[in-house]
């Protein structure tokens, strides 16, 4: 299995980079992942995705959708989008510490 | 990298679920791994955008070989409404939402949406039939300028 530092700490990833192992995530990890993916700073916007991800995915094994996302009303979709640009689904997923999303929407 | 799909032009021509759908998530999906994404609505695939008719889509159940079944059971009245009732219901699991709601998602994740010219004048539509998502009504020559530089896929 592939190791990358992310920044204070070295974990294991998959080829693309997303954690095997979500127990090593810690919020240093998730910053230097957003810088990774462009997003410069993770703001407290940022964060209630982030959080809320992994709130579901305790709760039920999979990470939300974009749609489950908006309705619940964590976030627009387009807010999402303005937040995660070129990819937010699986930018976040990744932030979060998330295997890669699987399904197609 | 270089060689990633940059933007894609998608053609959605066929009315139904069926004919609908397709074109739609592939829309959805471009926008999610950061593709541009254009959808131009014609002929009966209007119906997606039409506010009278995007909420009403059904399923063929005549003629449409892959419904596994006669054509002759589709005909029974009410047949093309419960399979289409079932299939909302898988698709609804599976996160893929109604038409109208798609619509939206779409465009809210910086899909463009157009209506093409020839059929809003075949069909006598107005603007104004059409949901608040659509950019605009353009002629095929706009369309290709618009698709310039990317991928054209025709459903």
């Amino acid at each position: 299995m592939a190791q990358k530092q992310y920044g204070p700490a070295t974990v294991e990833v998959d080829a693309e980079g997303y954690l095997s192992d979500f127990s090593q995530w810690t919020r240093e990890i998730a910053a230097a992942i957003a810088k990774d993916e462009g997003i410069a700073e993770l703001t407290p916007a940022h964060w209630k995705v982030v959080e809320y991800i992994q709130k579901d995915f305790k709760e039920n094994g999979q990470v939300p959708s974009i749609r489950k996302l908006n309705k619940s009303g964590v976030i627009s979709t387009k807010e999402l989008y303005e937040l995660f640009p070129g990819g937010p689904a699986k930018k976040a997923a990744k932030i979060s510490g998330m295997k890669k999303p699987e399904g197609c929407v | 990298m270089d060689d990633k799909i940059k933007k894609v032009s998608i053609i959605i021509s066929k009315g139904g679920l069926e004919g609908v759908y397709p074109g739609l998530i592939m829309a959805n999906g471009a926008r999610m791994e950061g593709i541009e994404a254009n959808l131009f609505f014609t002929f009966f695939g209007m119906d997606a955008i039409t506010k009278k008719r995007m909420g009403k889509i059904k399923v063929a159940t005549v003629g449409n070989p892959g419904m596994h079944m006669p054509s002759l059971l589709g005909i029974l009245p009410g047949f093309s409404a419960m399979a289409t009732s079932m299939m909302k219901k898988t698709m609804d699991k599976l996160d893929i939402p109604p038409v109208p709601e798609f619509i939206e998602m779409i465009a809210d994740a910086g899909g463009k949406l157009y209506a093409c010219k020839a059929t809003v004048d075949m069909f006598k539509l107005k603007k104004e039939d059409f949901c608040e998502q659509v950019d605009s009504i353009i002629n095929v020559g706009k369309f290709y300028e618009i698709a310039a530089g990317g991928e054209i896929i025709f459903t």
